[in-house]
């Protein structure tokens, strides 16, 4: 599959998904529908989707013990044990998944092989992958937690402090997110890191540029609605609150941005669990990861296990009976 | 003489490596089998001997490889059965983000440039027909959402490239979920060997383990000449005669080492070692001639073959009587013994846990596994002053050190050696960081890749690990490079040969050996390999 057939499908898809609310809500005045039914069916795959990739996970056994060491194992007393790269107790396991998750240690790893003259490998430090992934996830985080405001009847005080946060340095007015800025840029790129690299480009699927566009469309329409079309503010959270306690209404003056934004969240939900976007929930089970290396120090089950046929010291003795008693060899029988 | 076979490329042609990737997608690109890049097939009477489906003569050369009638049947009823018992497949199936932080991780790739030693490459061939027959966006989707169907070449395609990764795990530690591809590899070749598509150089050695006890075949005479016949050797160097029990009943210790360690060169001096160390603080252990084997091909066969020949390790600890288990220097071997073994075939309740008879130091990280790595045991001799050592002794030697894959990241070993190292020898230069320890790149013909019939792709994939040996070459003048694997020491000389001549291979027992002072040995004028050590140049015999 080429590079362009993947990128100009998932740009058509996103785009036609932006025409289909345009046209909904704009032309045909479907509120409710895109509105109401639409965010209620992404939910509700969302979740039960989620659940069910888990479960499915989860029903799968594991049935070796097969951590990815990364530092010194625990042996003597005098050789300092990696607990965080090998870990050897359950606080290592938590403090090596902690740095996985939240700051993504192994990416920090990255370094980039180039081939000079020489021939000569030499194999530099690479963190823009790292740090545009963690400033991506984290935005987007902020973000999600940003919206709480909508849907909860008064903000908690901390979601107004990552609010007043985000937008510290008051540029504008309204004031400028950073998170906003950020996410956008970061997901800027990494599209451009998957069509410039060939490497990327050749192994990115539609998959991989589907999910981009639509984090970019819905990053896009946010900021537009906050700095350029100035959406009423009041009439989100009368939609939202209503979708939240389940009396939904469709407040009058929300224009079509404000739905095109609404349904590409709406459609990124709902492609969440059948995508490789699930990695949110896999990166949890890696069982490379989030086992410890105490292989030698207590016995791990496999739950299939079964018998198989062996050689048997007898059956190996028949065989070679007159020759080990010439060579000498004791035997267990004459 | 020269290992390298005739017809190979010049090391100039060989590092002018293409990266750029073909204008043809990945998914219309078969696989190109060219000469000195793929294994010969698996020999119709190992098979057989095995038990193993589908034995038959065929090649990979071939246009017909004589496939059972049913074969997509059983490869696409082969993947369910593996995705309802593996975790990890499940995962490493549905999670990759394709972010390529693998990519240029992987020796074959560096070595290579074929954009399908990328291990997210790599993977995707199986995760492909995973998306097809598996998932429901795949089904509805098809090519759009990156789904493939099986056909003979999909299947041809997961042959070559499934035989071209090692299993080293160096991406795993890369990827942002620990996407292990040597976890993938090792599923895809279970699903090629259910249609009877083996290699030669793994399944004889399996077929000879489970018969002989050994992967070289040796039979029991044949086992007790080679060690009578490396106790003569060592009586030769050092003017001790040292006891090499052999089946011994009520013994302390089983000793287990790789089969190569009797019968190849340069693990031989490693045998020299251990035979010198074990007589020096008097350790009362035994060999085995059924258990005459510490590596496990059947890692690289399916981890029903893996159980299958590892059971003999606890049998014959169980049957001699001994306390515990010392293993000796290799690296798959301690995949399966730290990571497999004790699931497989545990539990060794009829063994002790494991104590140093001679400085009393309890192993505490194998309670429950019960089998010692001979790092860690020397490791702990020279903490506690045990042995006499006179490093001097390896003063001609100027040395390196390969991490080798599995103990380094399956199992975490990476001090121990260094320790051991630094007190046996004087000039010691590691390559660099991000080539060593868990970082450290593989010898290019693990996971039954060593033949000479794929040497081509063995020295590409070995190129990243020569070119840090170069670098300590050029910068220190290092002229041994050391490692605890019997594949490495089969593997790397020549791997150097060619790409950096003049640096040898040696185990880190041989050190040992040499710095050893034993009680009573006549004046050392030769290191294990009989070479003349530094100063002694005139004195030995010309």
């Amino acid at each position: 599959m080429s590079a362009f057939y993947s990128i100009s499908s998932s740009l058509i898809v996103v785009v036609g998904l932006c025409l289909l609310v345009l046209l909904g809500v704009g032309v045909a005045d479907w509120h409710y529908p895109f509105g109401v039914v639409v965010p209620y069916v992404a939910l509700v795959v969302f979740f039960v989707g989620i659940i069910y990739r888990v479960v499915t996970w989860a029903r799968s056994p594991v049935p070796f013990r097969i951590p990815t060491t990364c530092g010194q194992q625990k042996s003597h007393p005098w050789i300092k044990a990696n607990n965080l790269e090998s870990p050897h107790n359950t606080f290592g396991v938590i403090g090596r998944m902690a740095l996985e998750i939240l700051f993504f240690r192994s990416l920090f790893r990255n370094t980039k092989a180039e081939l000079r003259d020489g021939p000569k490998l030499v194999y530099g430090s690479d963190k823009w992958l790292w740090l545009a992934g963690l400033v991506f996830h984290w935005s987007f985080l902020i973000i999600v937690l940003r919206h709480l405001r909508f849907f909860l009847e008064s903000s908690p005080i901390w979601v107004s402090l990552i609010e007043t946060m985000d937008s510290l340095f008051e540029i504008g007015v309204p004031a400028l997110y950073l998170t906003d800025g950020a996410i956008l840029a970061a997901v800027t790129f990494l599209f451009l890191r998957r069509v410039i690299i060939p490497q990327m480009r050749y192994i990115s699927l539609p998959a991989d540029y589907f999910p981009l566009f639509l984090i970019l469309g819905i990053g896009i329409t946010g900021v537009l609605m906050r700095y350029l079309f100035r959406v009423d503010v009041a009439g989100v959270k009368e939609l939202a609150m209503g979708l939240v306690s389940l009396r939904p209404t469709i407040p009058e003056g929300l224009g079509v941005t404000f739905y095109i934004h609404l349904f590409l969240v709406s459609v990124l939900l709902a492609y969440f669990p059948l995508s490789k976007l699930m990695h949110m929930g896999g990166v949890f089970l890696s069982p490379t990861r989030n086992l410890a290396n105490t292989n030698r120090m207590s016995r791990h089950v496999n739950p299939w296990d079964y018998p198989v046929k062996v050689h048997t010291y007898e059956e190996y003795e028949d065989d070679f009976r007159e020759k080990m008693r010439d060579a000498g060899l004791p035997l267990e029988k004459e | 003489m020269s290992d390298i076979p005739e017809g190979t490329p010049k090391p100039e042609e060989l590092a002018t490596i293409g990266y750029e990737p073909p204008q043809q997608g990945w998914m219309d690109t078969p696989a190109g089998f060219k000469k000195g890049t793929w294994s010969y097939s698996a020999k119709r009477k190992f098979m057989e001997h095995l038990g193993l489906p589908n034995p038959r003569d065929w090649s990979p050369s071939d246009e017909d490889w004589k496939l059972p009638e049913n074969w997509k049947e059983i490869i696409l009823e082969g993947l369910r059965d593996r995705l309802d018992k593996f975790r990890s497949l499940r995962l490493f199936m549905d999670i990759c983000v394709r972010c390529g932080a693998c990519a240029d991780k992987c020796h074959f790739f560096i070595g290579s440039g074929d954009p399908k030693n990328m291990p997210v490459l790599r993977a995707e061939l199986l995760r492909s027909v995973y998306r097809n027959d598996f998932t429901t966006a795949g089904k509805i989707l098809g090519s759009l959402g990156g789904a493939r169907e099986l056909t003979v070449d999909v299947l041809k395609e997961w042959f070559y490239y499934f035989y071209q990764c090692t299993e080293c795990r160096r991406c795993s530690v890369y990827c942002p979920y620990g996407i292990d591809t040597a976890e993938i590899t090792m599923l895809a070749r279970e699903l090629l060997n259910l249609v009877g598509l083996n290699i030669g150089w793994t399944i004889e050695p399996c077929s000879n383990c489970f018969r002989t006890g050994n992967h070289l075949g040796v039979q029991p005479h044949g086992f007790k000449d080679s060690i009578e016949f490396a106790v003569d050797d060592l009586e030769e160097l050092t003017g001790i005669r040292v006891e090499a029990p052999i089946n011994k009943k009520g013994a302390e210790i089983l000793f287990i080492t790789p089969s190569a360690d009797y019968f190849a060169s340069p693990h031989y001096y490693t045998l020299l070692g251990y035979l010198a160390l074990f007589h020096e603080i008097g350790l009362d252990y035994t060999w085995s001639t059924y258990a005459s084997e510490g590596g496990n091909f059947g890692l690289f066969t399916s981890h029903e073959m893996i159980k299958r020949l590892n059971a003999k390790m606890y049998a014959e600890a169980k049957r001699l009587g001994v306390k515990w288990i010392l293993g000796g220097e290799c690296g798959h071997m301690w995949r399966v013994v730290h990571q497999y073994m004790n699931t497989m075939n545990g539990p060794a309740d009829f063994l002790e846990e494991p104590v140093s008879p001679i400085t009393g130091t309890k192993f505490e990280n194998t309670t429950s596994l019960k089998m010692v790595h001979i790092m860690e045991f020397t490791s702990d001799l020279i903490r506690n002053n045990k042995l006499k050592l006179d490093p001097s002794r390896n003063d001609h030697w100027r040395a390196t050190f390969h991490d080798s894959c599995n103990p380094s990241r399956a199992m975490g070993l990476i001090e121990e050696p260094r320790y051991v190292i630094n007190k046996v020898a004087n000039n010691f230069h590691e390559m660099p960081e991000n080539t060593i320890k868990e970082h450290t790149f593989c010898c290019g013909s693990g996971a039954g890749l060593g033949n000479d019939e794929n040497m081509e792709m063995r020295l590409r994939g070995g190129f990243p690990r020569a070119n840090a040996v170069k670098y300590v070459h050029d910068k220190h003048d290092v002229n041994l490079l050391l490692c605890i694997c019997a594949i490495d020491k089969a593997t790397l000389p020549p791997l150097v040969e060619y790409w950096v001549p003049g640096v040898e291979v040696g185990g880190i027992h041989e050190l040992v050996g040499n710095a050893l002072i034993m009680k009573g040995e006549k004046e050392r004028t030769t290191d294990m390999r009989g070479e003349p050590l530094k100063g002694k140049e005139d004195k030995g015999d010309v």
